[in-house]
């Protein structure tokens, strides 16, 4: 454990990359203190440019833009946090039981994942939200149903893989039943694989809500960056900071992201690197 | 040999660097020696003994750029290889030094036809009149005796068997007709059989051609049939070379010595345990067993293939005792191991332990049934759990079958202890341990369940042969004293000869011929076990306590 946290320290993108996130998630946390009222609220004059009375300018309603920005960090952290754990748990129960049992289980399951895989997962999830209304939950239903798949194929391949050493061997040989063996001594060997993706998942997650939520797919009483850049993207001309500002905010969070899961990646399996 | 021979390689003071942060900071230090015409000279040592390196160094070969060459000469002929250009080295290799790997089946493209691979060293060295290759390609299979050479010419390597791969590679290696040829560890994935054939094809062509063959190797019995002359490497230095009758007979540094102590003799231990009571108790009867692999499926696929791997297979094994089953791979013995351990399901037959057929119990009788046998692993890196403290490892099998935890991890000390650790070895992880001392481990998990029968499944195959010798110790001082009853697999017929009181040898699934030790090394009925015994590298030497040098 203290080799890994030394690993990731050493890798200068990944530290830049978890600084970033960090700063992302503080301006989450802090963004009621700061600004107690609503971000819907009317604060001055439409159209203020940034760095004046507010940092990031007013939007065509005259409402504080930074204010916006903070909120929207919440609701993109967390949809993708609560849409990735739902769907790293549905993908791992399914590629763990397909990989693990085999046979005709893991032909039923993953002909099941093949089917949602066909399906192109941007237009998936607009009908998903557009069917049940849109909302907090449909969105993050929505976002788990599209990003399981990929999740299953790689814990499905995983799990072949650690199945067939002999150490598997042995525990059956010693008679132990089929759930200790997949969550005792499959499942720690599978586990950096799992952190590593369901990281990167997290970037992806927040790149679809950012989608929805810019078609106007998404609680319209929530703030978030997607709802900002497609409210603003009609004044574009007049106003760029409107779209300008919540998108960096996205691109500076999905980055970030990536940049913590490839160091991740990296401190986790050192032999890969070292080559 | 003929008074003309010249030096052709000499090597003088060479020394590789090693990147910072590996075990040792050089993989070999001030090594010198040489290689004439007409000679087979032989590096032997265990594994990070640094005798690859060596030949890797020779051609520039290393495997990374961190690995570099820190000081010394490699002269070829009066051409020093450290100092030429990457041209002249491309020139050189294959023309005037060629080399032979260890793996045959990833050392040729799985994509090309054998002629072509070899075709293709012709065209990259520009030799010859092109029209005159592909006969030359011909004239150089049939020179390694490989049938048909028309229809090898056409083959892909998946095509060809182990031996016939290795062949290939050996007539890549000579259609240049080089001066030195360099073989690293040839014949070590080839069963024993085919060794030998490789092993009389390597010293008839080299004869023919008056070549040089420098051959790495870690085994001695290869080495006693086909080394003129030996280097001894230990950690990265030579310890002693010389002729091979020399080294061989009357072996100066103590490392050769210990050595060639450690390899296993090929006569029977006549001891007083190969008295086995016959009135001992049957503790596992198997009879009539029978897998086939390649099932047919849904839609049964024509001539798909099925291989018998056992037929109609049946043993006895009485309570103290040690059966041996030995073969090829592909003889069907692993398969009869985990058939016997239920870790595979057999299409027929019964398995009787203490008279109970373990073939037909349900899902929950079975796993508790399965504490009384208990198997111990080939790879020693890959059947303990990366993830599992030693102790927790041990311990958990006893835990699963409802021992206190508390009792479990006591006894879990006591059996390591039995095995050679000690108990500061239960908090720490696998990866901290040597080869020999996770088949310690493996070995003690086994013991903490109490099992009736070991079946212990190439357990030191993967070994050196230093460490070889003290798990085999290790494992009849445990045997003796706990009175168990082993059922021992392996292809090394040497192993088998020091460890079992009974063997049984299989051929393509089925066992050919079966009774004590003595009776089948020394009266072999069956002409399959007269074959093996025979192609048994260094059969000529004695080793071990034969040989009388302790």
């Amino acid at each position: 454990m203290k080799d890994f946290a030394v690993r990731f320290m050493r890798n200068r993108p990944a530290v830049v990359g978890l600084a970033l996130l960090l700063g992302v998630v503080g301006v989450a946390l802090l963004a009621p203190v700061v600004y107690p009222g609503s971000p819907f609220e009317m604060v001055g004059a439409p159209f203020q440019p940034p760095l004046g009375d507010y940092l990031f300018g007013t939007d065509m309603l005259g409402r504080n833009l930074t204010a916006a920005v903070a909120y929207g960090a919440r609701v993109s952290l967390l949809i993708g946090l609560v849409a990735t754990a739902i769907a790293t748990l549905l993908g791992v129960a399914i590629g763990g039981l397909a990989g693990y049992f085999g046979g005709w289980v893991d032909t039923l399951l993953m002909r099941v994942t093949e089917i949602f895989q066909t399906i192109p997962f941007f237009l998936f999830a607009i009908l998903l939200v557009a069917v049940l209304t849109p909302s907090l939950h449909s969105v993050v239903f929505a976002i788990s149903v599209v990003s399981w798949p990929p999740m299953a194929r790689l814990v499905r391949g995983e799990f072949i893989r650690v199945r067939s050493r002999e150490f598997i061997e042995a525990c059956v040989s010693m008679g132990m039943s089929h759930r200790r063996i997949i969550f005792l001594h499959i499942l720690p060997n599978t586990l950096s694989a799992i952190i590593v993706t369901g990281s990167l998942m997290v970037a992806t997650a927040i790149l679809i809500e950012a989608g929805l939520s810019f078609l106007g797919l998404s609680d319209a009483n929530i703030m978030s960056w997607g709802y900002i850049i497609g409210a603003g993207r009609s004044a574009l001309r007049t106003a760029w900071w409107v779209c300008a500002i919540p998108g960096m905010a996205i691109l500076v969070t999905v980055m970030a992201i990536n940049l913590v899961g490839e160091g991740l990646n990296d401190a986790l399996n050192p032999r890969l690197k070292r080559l | 040999m003929t008074p003309a021979s010249q030096t052709l390689l000499r090597i003088e003071g060479l020394t590789i660097d090693l990147p910072p942060g590996a075990d040792r900071p050089h993989a070999v230090q001030d090594v010198s020696f040489h290689l004439d015409q007409d000679e087979i000279l032989c590096i032997v040592g265990e594994s990070g003994s640094g005798k690859s390196m060596v030949s890797r160094a020779i051609l520039g070969l290393f495997a990374s750029r961190q690995i570099k060459v820190g000081a010394g000469r490699i002269d070829f002929k009066g051409e020093d290889l450290l100092g030429v250009s990457d041209a002249r080295l491309r020139a050189l290799r294959t023309r005037h030094i060629a080399m032979v790997f260890q793996e045959p089946m990833t050392a040729l493209n799985p994509v090309m036809k054998i002629g072509q691979q070899i075709l293709e060293v012709l065209d990259v060295h520009a030799d010859g009149d092109p029209g005159g290759r592909r006969q030359r390609v011909l004239d150089v299979l049939d020179a390694v005796h490989l049938p048909d050479p028309a229809r090898i010419f056409d083959a892909y390597p998946h095509q060809l068997s182990g031996g016939q791969r290795q062949r290939a590679m050996i007539a890549m290696a000579l259609v240049l007709e080089p001066e030195v040829l360099i073989a690293d560890e040839p014949t070590t994935a080839l069963d024993v059989t085919t060794q030998a054939q490789i092993l009389a094809l390597v010293r008839e062509i080299q004869r023919k051609r008056r070549m040089g063959v420098l051959f790495i190797t870690h085994d001695f019995g290869v080495v006693a049939d086909i080394a003129d002359r030996i280097v001894v490497m230990q950690r990265g230095q030579v310890v002693e070379q010389g002729a091979a009758r020399e080294v061989l007979g009357a072996p100066r540094a103590d490392y050769t010595r210990t050595l060639l102590a450690a390899v296993p003799g090929l006569h029977p231990v006549s001891s007083a345990q190969a008295a086995s009571p016959a009135a001992q108790p049957e503790v596992l009867r198997v009879s009539g067993l029978c897998k086939t692999y390649g099932t047919p499926g849904l839609l049964p696929r024509r001539g798909a293939r099925r291989v018998h791997a056992l037929n109609d297979v049946s043993l006895s094994i009485r309570r103290g005792e040690t059966l041996g089953i030995v073969g090829e791979s592909g003889s069907g013995k692993s398969t009869l191991a985990r058939c016997i351990t239920r870790l595979v399901d057999p299409d027929a037959g019964e398995i009787l332990l203490n008279d109970v057929d373990i073939t037909t119990l349900g899902q929950r009788a079975l796993r508790s049934a399965r504490r009384r046998m208990q198997m111990v692993f080939q790879d020693p890196y890959g059947s303990l759990n990366p993830r599992k403290t030693v102790g927790s490892l041990v311990a958990e099998g006893p835990i699963v079958h409802g021992t206190a935890p508390a009792q479990a991890w006591s006894r879990a000390r006591e059996l390591l202890e039995l095995v050679g650790l000690d108990a500061r070895a239960l908090d720490r992880f696998p990866h901290e341990f040597s080869g020999g001392q996770r088949q310690r481990i493996g070995l003690a998990r086994a013991l903490a369940l109490e099992p009736d029968i070991l079946v212990l499944d190439e357990p030191v195959s993967a070994l050196d042969v230093l460490v070889q010798e003290q798990v085999l110790q290790l494992l009849a001082d445990v045997r003796r004293r706990l009175g168990l009853t082993v059922l021992f697999i392996t292809h090394d017929l040497r192993v088998a000869c020091q460890v079992c009181d009974r063997i049984a040898v299989m051929r393509r699934g089925e066992i050919v011929e079966s009774g004590p030790v003595a009776q089948v090394f020394s009266q072999p009925a069956h002409g399959y076990t007269r074959e093996l015994l025979a192609a048994v590298p260094g059969r000529g030497q004695a080793f071990g306590r034969e040989a009388g040098v302790a």
